[in-house]
């Protein structure tokens, strides 16, 4: 027997019943093994007719003990791993890695390694937010075409990444101090150009939605998030903006050299599905922006701190904490290091992870339909939820 | 709606004459070229014609440290073998890694002192064998420095660049050495005649 039929939820009473099937709770379990969970991910969601009354999200399916590991290798070992964190948006794992490990060591990153890792960040971002709505808008039944167009783009920055790093989605990129390897002068230019491209790509991509009835009717009004609880759940990242609260750690803490970029942050108003999606389409714009900022500051010069090491790293014993915005929130490292090879305390603070926490305040009264695209629009990657 | 359905018989159309809008090849019979920074599994690099005694890696065991998915299993010889500067050095009496442990993350590369380990772009691996099929052994690892040469061309000219500089050092040391040793050698000679 079912602990959600002995025990009712609790705001089982204030929703409107229907007629037929009057406090019939029907318990269904979504996942792990679906297609719009977007990983290993399990809902368990009660439902009244139609209507979500209780929905608990159960994961922990690809767990794989990433903390623990991290505390058995060396600071430099644990950077591949953190690539199969979020493995879509590698890129930002490395460098919240790598902003840790630099406070903690106070090494000091060259001003052409600091831009290369703005622009890989950014380029991380757009194609992040780019399959994001792909995979919305799919979520939503436009089975496939958005998708593919999306994943065609995509496919533009991972070969970048592959000329620049060697691997399509497991870069190692960064290192402590600096950059594995540096960019060239015709990878600049490969990038100037798609740079140039893509705000083309995203007119006609958003001429597919803008003003499209079905993803009117589908997102506005939907699953609204309010200010409040978005705060109190420490709620970041695109999510957070959508509510309308005005926090994005590129503004906020400033780190690397984010200070010198003349962009905006957009900010929604209602909290619902349609401002997140917004907000994700217009932070591509900027994304854009800063790319074209950074290709035309670009210094020469060593991409590596000379006081750097690769072999025998022993950080002095401290603590630090680095965060940064990732495209799905933000993203920290908090290590704590007592002086030998590996650090005494590795813990990851993901943002999909926390931001998934208010799944069910979100979808209560909501139709089952809509919980699919409501767990869609949190953006979740499920190696990151799970670590 | 109608909008949305221009842009899809845009893209539609577009792919039988833009290469921008159709990028997938069709995999089995068209094949793109490797990136000249692809990595995929590492190999161990040999110079001259004989692999295993022109194997660069002298069996420091750094990568097996370092190895964060811990695939490499290095066992020391007991003799030694001269490298390529001419130097008796220990080489590897077993060198395994296996491959189905092994993330292709390239710091078995980096940290080498040697450039002893490359990373090769070698990825239709699979194989029907479970249990000896992806660990690969010495002789299976051991790839020549042409090999190298032709997959990731400008590392492998720098490489060798860096090998040759090196390789001048130690001779002009051994030469040095050489007079140095000549020198005192000569000058015990003199006191060594007096006593007798």
């Amino acid at each position: 027997m079912s602990v959600f039929a002995e025990m009712p939820p609790k705001n089982y009473e204030l929703l409107p019943k229907g007629g037929d099937a009057d406090g019939e709770l029907l318990e269904i379990s979504m996942g792990p093994h679906h297609p719009s969970t977007h990983g290993v991910f399990r809902m368990d969601v009660v439902l009244d007719g139609e209507r979500v009354v209780k929905l608990k999200p159960v994961f922990g399916y690809l767990h794989r003990n990433h903390e623990k590991i991290a505390e058995g290798t060396t600071y430099l070992g644990s950077m591949p791993y953190t690539d199969r964190l979020d493995y879509f948006c590698s890129m930002t794992n490395n460098w919240a890695y790598a902003l840790s490990v630099e406070k903690l060591a106070g090494l000091q990153v060259p001003e052409r390694a600091e831009y290369i890792r703005v622009i890989v960040a950014e380029l991380t971002r757009l194609q992040n937010h780019t399959c994001l709505i792909g995979f919305f808008v799919q979520d939503m039944g436009a089975l496939g075409t958005p998708l593919m167009y999306a994943f065609r783009e995509r496919e533009k920055i991972l070969d970048l990444f592959e000329e620049l790093t060697g691997a399509r989605m497991m870069y190692n990129y960064m290192r402590f101090g600096g950059l594995r390897c540096d960019v060239t002068a015709d990878w600049l230019a490969r990038l100037a150009a798609l740079v140039e491209g893509y705000d083309k790509f995203l007119d006609e991509f958003e001429l597919l939605f803008n003003e499209n009835e079905i993803l009117l009717a589908r997102t506005q009004g939907v699953g609204i998030l309010s200010k409040e609880l978005a705060i109190n759940a420490s709620i970041t990242g695109p999510m957070l903006r959508a509510c309308g609260v005005n926090y994005d750690i590129r503004k906020v803490d400033k780190y690397g050299i984010y200070d010198r970029f003349d962009f905006k942050i957009p900010l929604g108003e209602h909290g619902d599905l349609y401002d997140r999606f917004m907000i994700r389409v217009l932070e591509m714009r900027e994304s854009i922006k800063i790319l074209r900022q950074a290709l035309r500051d670009i210094p020469a010069g060593p991409f590596m701190d000379p006081k750097a090491k690769l072999r025998g790293f022993r950080p002095k014993a401290g603590e630090a904490y680095g965060r940064i915005e990732a495209a799905k929130g933000e993203l920290g490292f908090y290590l704590i290091s007592d002086g030998s090879p590996n650090p005494y305390r590795y813990r990851v603070r993901p943002p999909s992870f926390i931001n998934l926490t208010i799944l069910e305040d979100m979808c209560l009264g909501q139709h089952i339909s809509d919980a699919v695209i409501i767990l869609g629009s949190v953006d979740i990657v499920l190696g990151e939820v799970d670590r | 709606m109608i909008k949305g359905m221009a842009v899809t018989a845009k893209n539609f159309f577009g792919s039988y004459v833009s290469k921008e809008r159709l990028p997938t090849v069709q995999y089995p019979e068209e094949r793109l070229k490797p990136q000249e920074n692809t990595r995929q599994f590492p190999f161990l690099v040999f110079d001259g014609d004989d692999a295993q005694k022109g194997l660069r890696c002298v069996a420091c065991q750094i990568c097996e440290k370092e190895c964060p998915p811990k695939c490499i299993y290095i066992v020391k010889s007991k003799d030694k073998k001269p490298d390529y500067k001419g130097q008796a050095q220990i080489y590897p009496a077993t060198f395994d890694i296996d491959i189905s442990v092994c993330m292709s993350c390239q710091i078995c590369v980096e940290v080498c002192p040697f450039d002893a380990i490359k990373m090769d772009t070698e990825f239709e691996l699979s194989t029907d064998d479970r249990f000896g099929g992806l660990l690969f052994n010495k002789f299976k690892l051991a790839k020549s420095n042409e090999h190298y040469h032709k997959i990731h061309p400008t590392e492998a000219t720098e490489v060798d660049g860096r090998l040759a500089e090196e390789k001048a050092k130690a001779e002009a040391k051994t030469k040095a050495a050489a007079e140095a040793k000549a020198k005192p050698a000569a000058a015990p000679a003199v006191p060594a005649a007096k006593p007798a």
